[in-house]
């Protein structure tokens, strides 16, 4: 059967005035449909889902909203409008106009690049595919699908970039990108927190909070990149990274709710009597969100690393927020203190700025997700409880860097091994606490209903009501 | 007594829930006058840049981002203030003339009608206290449909129907003159909820029928935009179709402003177009329902259409007796006759005209289309001239005794 991809594909890239691409895409998107089948979300390829589906990147583009079945979500393929006489913010060829095909001499970093950012959409679809089996709610069950369209979306946005930029090599990328799979030992995907198992939907939200939002600052990154299709793909990305990212946070913040609802009815914090009562108490929360946050921030790379600066030094990776800064740029010159592990402690050490950038992003992502944290406290706050959440310290279970091979416990202190053994379970979540959270994770799917551990949402989506039919199963 | 500002000192200011807001950044990168900017701890608007677009709202992820509150136009939130927020603060009660928590989509289309007076105003001394959104969008009433009738001619060019809603035994009391909102059923192409609709009352207070729990409404249907492109007015339509015994949800009652006089030798001016004509069948209807009462004052109805079989209520309306109403007709499209407007009519009726205006027992309303509007107050200008009246100081005084009520569109 002939598909027209110009029709069912919505995008601003002339699909169909580009034939090579045409004919990349015919290839790649019943494979990547065969994908979607086996390894998107399990047992919902017949549900009618209530999706934003973006057609344009203008204002009425951006948000179409009805019933689809995911199969026949209309995947798009979206680059920001293109600027004239933009240039290269950054490194070596700063100020010189912006690529508009790939420069040969980046072509493998940027590949790489590519591949890399690419292999965690389809990565993060297979690792979350049972969820919908547990769903607190409808409307979490429509949001987890939102966002597995949206990932599988992005990984479009990257294929796109290799097909049309990347020749045969990028054909082959783009299969293979269908071929790895989250935890398959022996064809895993590229980064190590994209195979650990999303099992149940406390370390979703933690997931989304914190890992979506490691993609926001490597899209930001990328956004700035002097490669202009890469940066103008990313830029629209980002746009839905902020959905993920919300689902997280107020997911958490419910969850939280909840449980401050009931430690105030029952007028107790004891975790075996709220847990009895069905909420997850705090000290379990605060156990997953040091999890989540500590295997997230491993995902921006070693403190100290020579790709970081080449990637910089080449145009090819900015800095968060790039633009707004004020230096010079190229980084020459520049230094960073960084925090690092010398002789068995923590020592903080001014290191050349351009190999300590993939340190610069994770400060700065720290930063923003203390401001989540600091947002899940005003509701333990508002329900009048002392207790609080935090974010451990940098150091604490890192398995990438120099911090890999101290034992730091969540305040900062460097322990010993014995030490970390005797608390680690105050400090990680354990197999009971796991066990525990799996043990709520029942199927909720009447429209309205919420499951015992988790608040409704302050409002609905789309301006729908709170117990709108979300998802209809057919 | 606490001091009120004039309606025209209020606006509207976007505000971001500092509660509900992730800091994204959505907001600011798709705002395309920079009115958005940020600090570590919140995202908030300029007041003095927002030009209320709306282009932030669709991408925002989180709905943090739609929220307006009323606020005088002198001192709105600065964006310090809005930086220190935690939480937005509740809504300012700012006096009487603030308007109660209706939607902000039915808000809009009544600053819009009532742009011609300045923004909504007070009603006149003698209203009755009109009940105002009792049923919202998101919980309705429910009415049946009990009559469904065309009022134009077969072979006129507009389908104009005459509704019977009936409430049953769900309270729904409204006043001549205010409007209900009427949300068709659905999905628009984005997959939003329709807007709301706003019809006013073509009935009385007691009712189409006195004593039963109905209402009327007055519905074109719309086949063409104002600037005759075709277009499917999706609301009338929805209404224009229903059979007898179909539901519909009825939000409201709105409006307190164009409400009739109450005291005995009260007189109306009641000037419109089309479907602007329901009000003033239903000010017309309590008055003649109550004419055994022998309270006095006068009506006047200046009606245009484009011919006479276009005119809805025409056939009634030339039923009623001369000495209860006075009726002045103006068909603009009648062959071989040359065109003629309300606005003529209120230049012929000059004498009677300007005696009504300097009345202060006659109340004056306008609803129809805004080309009208600007004919009539141009009629009222020359009427004026010719009397030795100053419409421009007259204006503001009728407006400052509630005697001037306008609903455009």
């Amino acid at each position: 059967m002939d598909v027209n991809y110009s029709e069912k594909i919505p995008n601003n890239v002339d699909l169909a005035g580009d034939r090579t691409l045409q004919r990349a895409l015919e290839h790649w998107q019943p494979r990547f449909v065969d994908w979607w089948r086996s390894m998107g979300p399990e047992g919902a390829l017949a549900h009618d889902v209530y999706l934003r589906t973006a057609v344009g990147v203008d204002r009425e583009g951006w948000a179409q909203f009805g019933y689809v079945k995911m199969p026949d979500y209309r995947w798009g393929i979206f680059l920001t409008p293109v600027e004239s006489g933009a240039v290269i913010g950054f490194g070596a060829h700063k100020g010189q106009p912006v690529w508009h095909d790939v420069p040969g001499e980046h072509r493998a970093n940027l590949r790489r690049i590519i591949v890399t950012q690419g292999d965690t959409e389809p990565a993060s679809v297979e690792q979350q595919r049972q969820l919908g089996n547990t769903c607190p709610s409808l409307y979490d069950l429509r949001n987890l699908y939102q966002i597995n369209v949206e990932e599988g979306r992005h990984l479009w946005a990257m294929v796109y970039l290799l097909h049309r930029h990347f020749g045969r090599d990028g054909r082959e990328e783009a299969e293979a990108l269908l071929t790895r799979r989250s935890g398959d030992a022996d064809n895993p995907r590229i980064l190590g927190a994209f195979n650990e198992k999303t099992p149940d939907w406390l370390s979703f939200f933690m997931f989304t909070y914190f890992t979506d939002r490691d993609g926001k600052f490597q899209l930001c990154a990328l956004a700035e990149s002097g490669f202009e299709p890469l940066a103008r793909t990313t830029q629209f990305m980002l746009t839905e990274e902020a959905h993920h990212i919300f689902v997280g946070e107020s997911g958490v913040s419910r969850a939280i709710q909840r449980t401050c609802q009931a430690m105030n009815e029952l007028k107790t914090d004891d975790p075996a009597r709220l847990r009895a009562a069905g909420v997850i108490d705090l000290p379990t929360i605060q156990r997953y969100l040091n999890f989540h946050y500590s295997v997230t921030i491993d995902l921006f790379g070693a403190d100290r690393s020579s790709n970081a600066a080449t990637f910089y030094s080449s145009g090819l990776k900015g800095r968060y927020e790039e633009t707004k800064r004020s230096d010079d740029h190229s980084l020459q010159d520049a230094s960073y203190p960084l925090l690092t592990a010398v002789g068995g402690t923590l020592a903080e050490q001014q290191a050349p700025m351009l190999n300590a950038l993939n340190e610069v992003l994770r400060d700065d992502f720290v930063k923003d997700s203390m401001g989540g944290v600091g947002r899940w406290n005003k509701v333990i706050e508002k329900a009048g409880l002392a207790q609080r959440l935090a974010v451990p310290h940098k150091a604490f279970n890192r398995r990438i860097g120099s911090f890999a091979e101290l034992r730091v416990a969540p305040g900062g202190e460097v322990v010993s091994e014995a030490v970390w053994n005797a608390r680690v379970d105050e400090w990680l979540p354990t197999a009971s606490d796991r066990a525990f959270v799996a043990s709520l994770m029942g199927r909720v799917v009447e429209p309205g209903r919420f499951a015992s551990w988790i608040a409704p949402p302050a409002i609905g989506v789309n301006r729908q009501p709170v117990d709108f039919e979300y998802v209809r199963f057919n | 007594m606490p001091t009120r500002a004039p309606s025209a000192d209020y606006a509207r200011q976007h505000l971001i829930d500092p509660e509900v807001c992730i800091r994204c950044n959505t907001c600011e990168a798709s705002c395309p006058t920079d009115a958005i900017t940020h600090d570590e701890r919140n995202y908030v608007v300029d007041f003095s840049i927002c030009s209320g677009c709306h282009a932030c709202v669709a991408p925002c992820p989180t709905g943090a981002i739609d929220h307006w509150h009323q606020v005088l136009k002198s001192t709105p939130y600065t964006l310090d203030e809005q930086l220190s927020w935690d939480a937005l603060p509740p809504p300012v009660e700012l006096g009487a003339e603030a308007p109660e928590e209706v939607p902000a989509e039915v808000r809009t289309l009544t600053e819009i009608a009532t742009a011609g007076q300045g923004g909504p105003a007070t009603p006149p001394w003698s209203a009755a206290h009109p009940y105002i959104n009792l049923y919202s969008i998101a919980k309705p009433a429910m009415a049946k449909v009990t009559g469904n009738y065309r009022l134009t001619a077969a072979d006129a060019s507009a389908d104009i129907r005459h509704l019977v809603l009936d409430f049953g035994t769900t309270a729904f009391p409204f006043l001549e003159g205010q409007t209900l909102g009427v949300v068709p059923p659905g999905t628009d192409a984005s997959g939003r909820p329709h807007n709301v609709r706003l019809y006013s009352a073509a009935s009385p207070r007691e009712g189409e029928r006195p004593g039963y729990n109905n209402v009327a409404l007055t519905v074109k249907r719309v086949t063409a935009d104002h600037d005759g492109r075709p277009v499917h007015g999706v609301a009338s339509n929805y209404l224009c179709d229903l059979a007898i015994g179909d539901e519909v949800r009825v939000a409201g009652p709105y409006g307190k402003s164009f409400l009739k006089p109450n005291h005995p030798g009260s007189s109306l001016m009641m000037i419109c177009t089309g479907t602007g004509s329901a009000p003033m069948r239903a000010m017309t209807e309590r008055r003649r329902r109550r004419r055994a009462l022998k309270e006095g004052g006068e009506l006047m109805l200046f009606f245009g259409a484009r011919a006479e079989h276009e005119l809805p209520y025409f056939g009634p309306l030339t039923k009623l007796p001369q000495d209860f109403i006075d009726i002045n007709f103006a068909f603009s499209r009648v062959p071989g006759e040359p065109r003629r407007y309300v606005q003529d009519r209120i230049r012929e009726r000059s004498d009677k005209v300007a005696r009504m205006l300097v009345d202060d027992d006659c109340f004056i309303y306008l609803c129809g289309l805004k080309d009208m509007e600007r004919g009539v107050i141009d009629a009222f200008r020359d009427v004026c001239h010719e009397h030795d009246l100053d419409w421009d100081r007259l204006k503001p005084e009728l407006l400052a005794k509630s005697r001037l009520h306008i609903e455009t569109y």
